[in-house]
C-alpha cells in the first residue's frame, strides 16, 4: 500500500492501519513532498509564537517513509507511482492524501519578494526571517495579510507577533465569512481591532507594489487606498491538490477536489483519497476532524480488503461545528448558521464584546444552528441541541438553558444548598405526597427552610409540576388573598386604600399572616401611603422593618448607616468607629461599600441612631425590601482610565432612590469605564460609563442564581439615565411578584427585555407619566426613618428589651471574643437541642 | 433539654404575675416580658385575644418569638418566628410548618387592665416529635 502525502490525514491513516493490523498484512510506503515527516499543521502558529515542536509521533519501522521526494506521476493501469527522484513504487492500494495548497489570487505583484503563504513550516521559517530583517531595516513597517478567515487571522497574529504593524484585508464584508454571520463577524472585528490590528473588510485588493529594493512595499486596495506592506501573507483560502489525480485520469470535481464515494474510493477502485484533497458528496472539508474520519474509514476499508471481508465503514459527512479560541477570543459556530428558512434570535453586548445568534425553525421549536463570539460557554449544550426540540424559548436557550422555567432544571441541580436538596428530590416529593403548596414542599423536603433564598425557585418547580399534572396553578399570595402581588398593587393603586384592614376586608379574607402582611406593607409604602412605622402598618412589618435594623442569629441587630456611593469623610469614619467602640459592636465592611455594626440589643438601637444621626448619618435601609446601595468605582475624578464621574452619579442615584420600598431588595452600581470595577452587571440596575455618556444594564443578580444584567440602553445622558431607571424601578415595583428580584422578574416578563424597552423608552402602555409621577412622589416625600423614629415617643416604645423590665438587657445575649471583636454565644441555645441543626 | 429549668424551685414562680398594662401591648404585635427569670412572648391580636408563649424560638435558639408576625392559618391564630419563619399555633404552641419542638404556652389574663401571666402551663407544650414527650412533664408543674 502506498500513501501519497504525509500531512495530518496521511499520518492518521498510517497510524490507524498499524494499530489495527498487528499481523502486518499491509506493507506501507509513505511518499512525502516536504523534507519533514508529518507534523501537526493545525497548530502551525504555535511554531512561531511558542517555538512549539509540532512533530507527530514517528511510525514504527514497518512503515517506509520517503520524505522530500514529491510524486510526479501515477500509472493506474500498471499500479505504480513515480517520484521526482525516479523512484517507482508498485501498489495494491493507493491513498492520495495530498492535502491542499494555499490559493493565491492572480493579482499583479503576487510573486514579488516578501510575499508569502501560510501553510508549511518552511513558509513560516521564511516569513520569520523576512520580518526580522524588515523590522531591522525599516522599523515600523507595515504588513498585510490577505484573507480574514480562520487561518488569515492566525497569520495576522503571527505577523504582528513578529513586530510588524498588521493589516487584515478581507474581500468579504466581514471576518470569517465561512463560519460567522455579519453580526458575529462585526463583533470579532472589534476584538481583532482591540488587539491592535487593522481590518479592511469588503475591500478587494488591486495589486502589490514593489519598492526600490524590488521587494514588496505596499498594497493598493480597490478605491485607491494604499497600505504600507513590507511583507504580504496570502491566506485567502486553499485549493485541493488534485493535479496528480488529474494527470492520471481520475475523476475530479469542476472546482477541484478528487471525487470519492462514501468509502473514500476514487473513480479507480484501487485508489482512495482522504483529507483536504477529497471531494465527498460535492464538498471539500478543511477541518481536521472530518479529515481524520476519512482516514479511519480508509484504514478499515484497506484492512477489510486485505482479509477479503466486507467493510461497512463509511464517511457520512461531518458536523462542521467549530469552537476555537482565536487570539484569546471565543469563536464558535454550530449546526447551520446560514439556514435561510430559519428564524434568528440575536443578542449583542458591544461593551462585553459578546455576540450570540441562534437560528431556529420557523415555529421557534427546533434549534438549527448558531454563532457565538466573545462567549462560547454555551457551545457544548447548544451544539448538543441542534436538531432537537428546544426545552424553552430561544432566549432562554441562548442564555444558558438553566434560566428556563423550573420544570426544565436538571434533576441533579441543587436547589436548596443549605439543606442539599436537589430539583429531583423536590419533584419526587411533590409527586409522592401530592403536594400543592410551597409550605408543604418545604416541610416535606426541607428545601427553603433555612435561608429561604431558593423559595422562588421551589415555587417555580412546584408550579411546573402542578401544571404538568393538570392542576391549576393558583397565583394567590396566601390563604388570605386570591390575588398575586402585582394584582394587589393595582388594587391598592386604583382604589387608594391605605390600610391593611380595609384591603383584607374588601379584597381578602381572615386576618392575614406573615406572608401577606409584609407584602401589603411594602405596597402601601411603595405608593407613598404613609410611613412604614405609622399606625396599623407597624403591625405589618417583619422584625427588620419594624425595628429598622437587621436581626442576627442571637436576637441582636446590626446597624448599617447609609454611605452613598461608598464615599465617606474621615470625620464620619471616625464617628462610626467611636460608636462601634462605645457600644461594643462588631464591625465589618459590607459588599455594598458600607460598614455594618453588629451586636446591638434592641434597646440600644435608638441610642446608636442618635449618635449616628447627630453626625449626619441616616438609615441605610439594609433591613428593608428597598434600595440598598449604589456601589461605585472611583471614576474619572481620580482614575487614569475613568471616562465619567461614577461616584457622583452613584451618589445621585442612591439619594434619589433611598427608602424606595420594592418587592425585594434592590442593588445598583456605577462603573466609571468599561473595566467595570463596580461590578454593575451583577446588579438590579447597573450603569457603565462610556465616552458618550452611560450604558444602562438591568436585571443582574449575584447571590444563589447569578445572572448578568442585560444591556438596556447605551450612551445615555444623565437625564435619560435617571428617567429610564425611574421607570424601570417603578414598573418592577408595580408588576413583580412577592420576593421576586429584578432578574427573575425580567425573565418572567412576557416579551422580556424588548417589551421592557417598549414600556420604559417608548411608553407602549401609556403609563410612563404615572411611573414618573410615582417616582417624583417618592423622591419628594423621603425622610430618614431613624430620625423620624427618634422624634416619635410612640414609636420609641417598641425599642425595649422587656415590656415589664425595659432596662434589663436580654440575659440570653452573650458574647465571646474572636480576633479582638465580639462574636455571639447562644446561651439558651446551648441548653437546648436546637432543632434542625 | 428543657426550656424552663427548675421552675418549681424558683421563688415567686407560682401564681399570676402582673406584667404590664394592656395598652402597653400593640394590637397584632408582640412584646417580650421577663417573668421570674423566664422570657415570655406576649401577643395581643386585633380581636383583643391575648396569648403568652415561650420567647425562645426552638429552631434557632434565640429569644425572639415576641418579634414574630401574627396571623392565622385556616382560622388558627399563629405566630411566625422572625428568624427562619417557622409558624407556631398560639393556642397549643405546636410547630405547624415542620415537625419539631413547639413552644411552651402560658396562661394569660387581664385583671384591672393589667396583663397577668402564669408560668404554670396553660397547656402542655405541643410537640410533634416523640422524643420530647418527657419534657412536657418537666415543664408542667401541674399545680394551678
Amino acid at each position: 500500500m502506498v500513501v501519497v502525502g504525509h500531512g495530518p490525514a496521511g499520518h492518521r491513516l498510517v497510524e490507524a492501519l498499524r494499530a489495527r493490523d498487528a499481523a502486518g498484512t499491509c506493507r506501507v510506503t509513505v511518499l512525502g513532498e516536504e523534507t519533514r515527516a508529518a507534523y501537526d499543521r493545525v497548530a502551525l502558529t504555535s511554531y512561531l509564537t511558542e517555538d512549539a515542536d509540532l512533530a507527530l509521533p514517528e511510525h514504527d519501522e514497518a512503515v517506509r517513509v520517503v520524505a522530500g521526494d514529491p510524486v510526479t506521476g501515477i500509472d493506474l493501469a500498471a499500479r505504480t507511482v513515480t517520484t521526482a527522484s525516479g523512484l517507482v513504487v508498485e501498489y495494491d492500494a493507493l491513498v492520495l492524501a495530498t492535502g491542499s495548497a494555499p490559493f493565491v489570487p492572480p493579482v499583479p505583484g503576487k510573486d514579488l519578494p516578501g510575499v508569502f503563504v501560510y501553510r508549511t513550516i518552511d513558509d513560516l521559517d521564511a516569513l520569520r526571517e523576512h520580518c526580522t530583517n524588515l523590522t531591522l531595516s525599516r522599523p515600523g513597517a507595515g504588513g498585510v495579510v490577505v484573507g480574514g478567515g480562520l487561518l488569515g487571522l492566525e497569520a495576522a497574529r503571527a505577523v504582528q507577533g513578529l513586530g510588524v504593524e498588521t493589516h487584515v484585508v478581507e474581500v468579504a464584508p466581514w471576518l470569517m465569512p465561512r463560519q460567522l454571520d455579519e453580526g458575529g463577524g462585526a463583533m470579532l472585528r472589534r476584538h481583532v481591532e482591540a488587539l491592535g490590528m487593522n481590518v479592511h473588510a469588503g475591500t478587494p485588493m488591486e495589486r502589490l507594489e514593489a519598492g526600490e529594493d524590488g521587494a514588496v512595499a505596499s498594497v493598493a486596495l480597490a478605491g485607491g487606498a494604499s497600505l504600507d506592506a513590507g511583507v504580504v501573507v496570502f491566506s485567502a483560502g486553499v485549493r485541493p491538490r488534485d493535479e496528480l489525480a488529474r494527470g492520471c485520469g481520475l475523476q475530479v470535481g469542476e472546482r477541484g477536489g478528487i471525487v470519492v464515494d462514501e468509502a473514500c474510493r476514487t473513480s479507480d477502485p484501487a485508489v482512495f483519497a482522504i483529507g483536504e484533497c477529497a471531494l465527498v458528496d460535492g464538498q471539500v472539508y478543511g477541518l481536521v476532524a472530518p479529515c481524520f474520519s476519512m482516514a479511519e474509514v480508509v484504514a478499515d476499508q484497506l484492512l477489510a480488503a486485505a482479509s477479503d471481508t466486507d467493510c461497512t465503514a463509511r464517511f457520512e459527512g461531518a458536523d462542521l461545528s467549530t469552537k476555537l479560541k482565536l487570539m484569546g477570543v471565543d469563536v464558535a459556530s454550530f449546526g447551520d448558521p446560514f439556514r435561510a428558512d430559519g428564524l434568528d434570535v440575536t443578542y449583542t453586548d458591544p461593551v462585553a464584546g459578546i455576540y450570540k445568534r441562534l437560528v431556529v425553525s420557523d415555529d421557534a421549536r427546533t434549534l438549527l444552528g448558531g454563532v457565538l463570539v466573545g462567549d462560547a460557554s454555551g457551545y457544548p449544550a447548544l451544539r448538543a441541541q441542534v436538531g432537537t426540540r428546544l426545552p424553552g424559548s430561544p432566549e432562554q436557550v441562548l442564555f444558558g438553558g438553566t434560566e428556563a422555567a423550573g420544570g426544565d432544571l436538571p434533576g441533579a441541580t441543587v436547589i436548596c444548598s443549605c439543606n442539599n436538596v436537589s430539583a429531583e428530590a423536590i419533584r419526587s416529593g411533590i409527586r409522592a405526597e401530592s403536594l400543592t403548596e410551597v409550605a408543604q414542599v418545604k416541610a416535606c423536603t426541607r428545601a427553603g427552610t433555612t435561608c429561604g433564598s431558593c423559595v422562588p425557585l421551589v415555587k417555580r418547580i412546584l408550579d411546573a409540576e402542578l401544571t404538568a399534572a393538570g392542576v391549576e396553578v393558583s397565583r394567590a399570595l396566601c390563604e388570605h388573598f386570591e390575588h398575586s402581588r402585582a394584582e394587589l398593587f393595582d388594587i391598592v393603586r386604583v382604589t387608594g386604600i391605605t390600610t391593611f384592614t380595609r384591603l383584607i376586608a374588601e379584597h381578602g379574607r381572615g386576618r392575614g399572616c406573615d406572608i401577606c402582611k409584609p407584602v401589603v406593607a411594602s405596597i402601601l409604602a411603595s405608593l407613598g401611603n404613609g410611613h412604614i412605622l405609622d399606625g396599623e402598618q407597624a403591625a405589618l412589618q417583619d422584625t427588620n422593618d419594624h425595628h429598622l435594623a437587621n436581626l442576627q442569629k442571637n436576637g441582636t441587630y446590626s446597624v448599617v448607616p447609609r454611605i452613598p456611593g461608598g464615599e465617606i469623610t474621615p470625620e464620619r469614619l471616625i464617628v462610626i468607629g467611636e460608636v462601634a467602640r462605645d457600644f461594643g459592636l462588631y464591625t465589618k465592611i459590607t459588599g455594598g461599600q458600607r460598614i455594618d455594626l453588629f451586636g446591638a440589643r434592641v434597646e440600644q438601637l435608638p441610642l446608636i441612631w442618635r449618635r449616628l444621626v447627630d453626625a449626619g448619618f441616616e438609615s441605610g435601609h439594609a433591613y428593608g425590601k428597598a434600595l440598598r446601595t449604589v456601589k461605585s468605582c472611583v471614576g474619572s475624578t481620580w482614575c487614569r482610565y475613568g471616562v465619567q464621574d461614577s461616584v457622583g452619579m452613584a451618589i445621585a442615584l442612591e439619594l434619589r432612590y433611598r427608602g424606595l420600598r420594592a418587592p425585594h431588595k434592590i442593588k445598583a452600581a456605577v462603573s466609571g469605564c468599561a473595566r467595570e470595577c463596580a461590578e454593575a452587571q451583577a446588579k438590579d440596575f447597573g450603569v457603565i460609563a462610556t465616552e458618550g455618556g452611560w450604558n444602562l444594564y438591568v436585571g443582574g443578580n449575584g447571590g444563589m442564581r447569578p445572572r448578568h444584567a442585560d444591556l438596556f440602553a447605551t450612551d445615555l445622558s444623565d437625564e435619560e439615565l435617571i428617567r429610564y431607571v425611574d421607570r424601570f424601578l417603578m414598573f418592577y415595583i408595580r408588576t413583580a411578584d412577592r420576593l421576586q428580584r429584578t432578574a427573575s422578574w425580567l425573565e418572567s416578563l412576557d416579551g422580556g427585555l424588548d417589551y421592557l424597552r417598549e414600556v420604559v423608552v417608548e411608553d407602549r402602555l401609556g403609563i410612563a407619566g404615572e411611573l414618573d409621577a410615582a417616582m417624583a412622589r417618592h423622591v419628594g416625600s423621603y425622610s430618614d426613618e431613624w430620625a423620624d423614629t427618634l422624634a416619635d415617643p410612640e414609636r420609641m416604645r417598641r425599642f425595649v428589651s422587656f415590656v415589664n423590665a425595659p432596662d434589663v438587657p436580654d440575659p440570653s445575649i452573650a458574647f465571646e471574643t474572636e480576633r479582638d471583636q465580639i462574636r455571639p454565644v447562644l446561651v439558651a441555645g446551648a441548653e437546648l437541642e436546637v432543632a434542625g441543626r | 433539654m428543657t426550656v424552663l429549668r427548675d421552675v418549681e424551685t424558683l421563688p415567686g414562680v407560682s401564681g399570676w404575675h402582673r406584667v404590664c398594662r394592656l395598652t402597653d401591648l400593640l394590637p397584632e404585635r408582640g412584646a417580650a416580658a421577663l417573668v421570674a427569670g423566664v422570657q415570655v412572648a406576649l401577643f395581643r391580636t386585633f380581636e383583643g385575644g391575648l396569648h403568652a408563649v415561650g420567647n425562645l424560638d426552638p429552631f434557632s435558639g434565640a429569644q425572639v418569638m415576641s418579634r414574630g408576625l401574627l396571623g392565622c392559618r385556616g382560622g388558627v391564630p399563629v405566630v411566625a418566628s422572625p428568624m427562619f419563619k417557622h409558624v407556631f399555633d398560639l393556642r397549643t404552641g405546636e410547630s405547624l410548618s415542620e415537625p419539631g419542638p413547639g413552644l411552651p404556652v402560658f396562661a394569660v389574663r387581664v385583671q384591672d387592665d393589667m396583663v397577668e401571666v402564669s408560668l404554670e402551663p396553660a397547656s402542655q407544650p405541643a410537640s410533634s416529635s416523640a422524643d420530647t414527650a418527657d419534657r412536657a412533664g418537666t415543664v408542667a408543674s401541674g399545680e394551678r
